[in-house]
């Protein structure tokens, strides 16, 4: 089985590949795992992996700057309809639109925007950085052996918008901060986490491990 | 909910952890990536790299220890020292780095701050702030931002300082308080509270911890989101779990693992 991790210039995806890698070696050796940055790569493989950091619309840009990367990300997705993950801004790409800066259009999988976490009149901090735990609304295989709720494990996020789903059964999991934020979102063969598995030690070497067999 | 986090900081030179650390056997208690590999099993929530390399012939090993660091350690790292172009950033970023920390480049000129936010994004933004205090006993109190190492001072008040770089695109303040660095009596609750409240991005605490009392104060009474700290944990002091622990004994949430 081939997992291709693509590589658009956002970020450095030496830590996801590594994560991914330590989670196949557990499972079975026949997993390979691949840094791509073409869209031939990208339609040859089983699974697809879309990470993405910093600014909706740079990640936007940065797909779009690989002639036919987008179209071959549609492609695997929604005609061969193959396991796709999205992770953080990778993930919000998911959605219908993004309305960081500017209003940016996604690939619009998973109906709802990405708009900036409402914390009220509390103190909370923006960016919401750092460990929470996760609050099932769906139960989900890719949370297989994985401990929620609020004694459960923790994930890392890092982030100051989220995706406001606007199907409630598309969302799997969220984390409280001001108010509950969509960690987990997931529609028949796509995922995306908001929080960074490969940042999240025990919980997010599980979650990948569930993504490598998930049979959706 | 959202968790304190506790982040051991480990200066590096030369490639070398500055001191070693001796809480945990190790082979080469010197060697950076053993260290974070045994603070990640240990189970820190970030791990901090201040690279204080002096020669430019050795500014390129950091690149390096980062490189190994990220492969082998699947938690937030932040790098800092000697960052002083958005060339260092993005080479710090693709060697793995999660966060890069900003400190006498900032001072020096805010619109780094700005134009490194918007080239990788706040999330990987930090700018260090350190800070002494500068106002007498019958004073108001304030705080001046001092480079090298505490013993330059800048006439920058410290609290404007960090409200101006948060505006610029700083997503996170490490603040220092050069008054207490080194000494073990504890952070510098005012200046930290005041930074704090000052700033809608998370506030790590640094500088002065020499008790597991001193992390709680630092979450409860300095209201930062973050505990830095050294010695504590490189010395054998304390391990991350006994910080923990205690720290939810006294109503501090934090990650336990």
């Amino acid at each position: 089985m081939r997992v291709a991790i693509i590589d658009y210039g956002s970020g450095n995806l030496r830590s996801a590949q590594k994560s991914f890698e330590r989670a196949a070696t557990a499972l079975d050796n026949a997993i390979s795992i691949e840094l791509v940055d073409t869209p031939e790569q990208v339609a040859s493989a089983d699974r697809v992996v879309l990470p993405g950091v910093g600014a909706y619309r740079d990640c936007h840009d940065g797909i779009h700057a690989i002639d036919g990367m987008w179209q071959v990300i549609e492609e695997h997705c929604t005609q061969k309809a193959r396991p796709f993950l999205g992770i953080c801004v990778g993930m919000q790409l998911m959605a219908t639109r993004g309305l960081e800066h500017t209003v940016t259009p996604g690939f619009g999988w998973i109906e709802g925007d990405v708009d900036r976490i409402d914390v009220g009149d509390s103190d909370l901090k923006i960016p919401h950085m750092g460990w929470n735990t996760l609050d099932v609304t769906r139960p989900h295989a890719l949370l297989d052996g994985i401990e929620t709720g609020v004694d459960g494990q923790h994930a890392y996020f890092v982030h100051s918008y989220h995706l406001r789903a606007r199907n409630e059964a598309d969302v799997v999991a969220t984390a409280q901060y001001g108010e509950p934020i969509t960690a987990i979102v997931a529609s028949g063969n796509m995922a995306g986490t908001q929080f960074h598995p490969e940042k999240s030690q025990t919980l997010g070497l599980a979650f990948i491990s569930n993504f490598l067999t998930w049979a959706p | 909910m959202l968790k304190a986090r506790i982040i051991p900081c480990l200066d590096v030179k030369d490639g070398r952890v500055v001191k070693g650390v001796n809480f945990v056997d190790l082979r080469d208690a010197g060697d950076p990536v053993q260290i974070a590999k045994a603070y990640d099993a240990a189970g820190a929530d970030e791990l901090c790299f201040l690279d204080i390399t002096a020669t430019h012939e050795n500014r390129g090993i950091i690149f390096d220890v980062v490189r190994q660091t990220a492969e082998q350690c699947f938690m937030p790292l932040t790098v800092g020292g000697g960052v002083r172009a958005t060339y260092d950033i993005r080479k710090l970023l693709l060697a793995g780095a999660d966060k890069v920390s900003i400190n006498t480049a900032a001072v020096k000129d805010p619109d780094f701050v700005a134009e490194a936010a918007r080239k990788f994004g706040s999330q990987c933004i930090v700018v260090a702030v350190d800070a002494k205090k500068v106002s007498g006993d019958d004073e108001p109190p304030r705080w001046e931002i001092f480079t090298h190492g505490g013993r330059e001072p800048t006439g920058i008040d410290a609290i404007g300082f960090s409200r101006k770089v948060v505006a610029l695109g700083a997503g996170e303040i490490l603040l220092t308080s050069m008054d207490r660095d080194g000494t073990g009596d504890g952070f510098d609750i005012d200046l930290t509270r005041a930074v704090s409240r000052a700033v809608n991005v998370p506030v790590i605490a640094s500088g002065g911890v020499g008790s597991l009392q001193h992390l709680v104060d630092g979450i409860r009474k300095a209201e930062a989101s973050a505990v830095l700290a050294a010695s504590i944990f490189h010395f054998g002091t304390h391990t991350i779990s006994e910080a923990k622990q205690f720290m939810a004994q006294q109503g501090v949430p934090v990650r336990l693992v």
